[in-house]
């Protein structure tokens, strides 16, 4: 076939519209959200004293923190999925749950806390946080992935990762509320480590299906 | 180049707008300026030009199946050269080089290059054959005998909705093809 035949085709399928990234990436979502959250309550579940400690600022940061890295983390997949996009002036964005872990770090110490701080690090919930995140992350991130691979990501690997901090930060989101470690070292520790694995997952796996 | 670049973004917004003559012209205006690049991306690579025209024409697949995240209000090269830049490396890394391809092989065009020019490449017609009858037929009477929609839904006692949706899959089976073999 010649190229201007190839054109010719081309041209009568461009009445052909597909919807754009965000509507496709908002529908996986919201069809993978439901498996995530089967696994949670049948496994998890929101923990018993939920009422008192939404009392304890430490409790609600955990949902600033893990939201701040979902949202800022969709908003970038999206910048990403168009082929031009490159991903200076947007990295900052992920510093933002950084930021707020060390801002509540600060605050927890200046309070003279109860338990040392390896007590508050180490927490009770350590093993079930790293596996409880990346199992709830694993239906978002096929999700995730299945909305990326309708754009165009130039670099599928970081768009992949991207992906990964996605699922990871809504999964995490969820198990906030059943976690009863509620101290900030505890979540910058392991809410990290989780997240960490479900990114690399996710590059891994967008390497390969997110090219184009 | 500014000037043309500005006509390209012209032709692209009329095309998203339902204009298929508008797009039409745009494909067949940025296709000579792809090939330079493709070319001088081959002869950077230490491979035959020859092979320009598959690249080529893959590109113009990637161009068309993904032209949903161009953004209206953004220009259309940087988005067009972008495709057409990973392309030129996945091809060139198919066919087993690790080469660095410069934005700018598509920024500028060698003057004296035949802009009507047009050749026939391999790949694309070899996977035309592997597609299912139905979809063969409809892209071999659109693209080869450049029948239009409604004839090639008459010759083979078709809706035009059904050719529409052959062609697409089509087209997007061509793609994957291309990219996974």
């Amino acid at each position: 076939m010649d190229t201007d035949q190839l054109i010719r085709s081309l041209a009568a399928d461009n009445a052909h519209r597909v919807p754009r990234v965000g509507a496709v990436l908002t529908m996986a979502l919201l069809v993978a959200a439901p498996l995530s959250i089967l696994i949670f309550a049948t496994f998890l579940g929101v923990r018993p004293d939920v009422m008192s400690a939404m009392r304890n600022p430490f409790f609600d940061m955990k949902f600033a923190v893990t939201l701040s890295l979902a949202i800022p983390a969709i908003i970038i997949s999206l910048h990403l999925s168009r082929p031009e996009a490159l991903m200076r002036g947007w990295g900052w964005l992920l510093l933002l749950p950084v930021g707020l872990l060390a801002v509540a770090i600060g605050s927890e110490a200046m309070m003279a806390p109860a338990m040392p701080m390896t007590m508050r690090m180490m927490g009770k919930n350590s093993r079930v946080c790293l596996f409880a995140i990346p199992a709830m992350s694993l239906p978002l991130l096929a999700g995730a992935l299945f909305g990326l691979r309708h754009g165009a990501p130039s670099r599928p690997a970081l768009a992949g990762a991207l992906a990964g901090l996605v699922s990871a930060g809504l999964a995490a989101t969820l198990y906030a509320s059943h976690c009863t470690d509620d101290s900030p070292l505890f979540v910058a520790t392991w809410y990290t480590i989780a997240t960490a694995l479900v990114t690399a997952i996710g590059a891994v796996v967008g390497s390969k299906v997110l090219r184009y | 180049m500014r000037g043309r670049e500005d006509e390209w973004t012209g032709l692209m917004r009329s095309a998203m707008a339902g204009d298929d003559a508008a797009y039409h012209r745009l494909l067949r205006a940025v296709t000579p300026v792809l090939r330079a690049a493709a070319r001088r991306g081959l002869a950077r690579a230490g491979q035959p030009p020859d092979q320009a025209e598959d690249i080529v024409q893959e590109i113009l697949l990637a161009v068309h199946l993904k032209r949903h995240t161009w953004d209206s209000e953004a220009p259309f090269a940087p988005w067009l050269f972008a495709i057409a830049r990973n392309k030129l490396i996945d091809a060139l890394r198919r066919r087993g080089r690790r080469v660095f391809v410069n934005i700018d092989d598509f920024a500028e065009t060698l003057p004296g290059e035949a802009p009507q020019e047009t050749a026939s490449a391999g790949e694309v017609a070899t996977h035309l054959n592997t597609l299912p009858q139905r979809q063969r037929d409809v892209l071999q009477s659109i693209a080869v005998e450049s029948a239009s929609i409604k004839d090639t839904a008459a010759k083979f006692s078709m809706s035009e909705g059904a050719v529409r949706v052959a062609l697409h899959r089509g087209l997007a089976a061509l793609t994957a093809k291309l990219r996974d073999h």
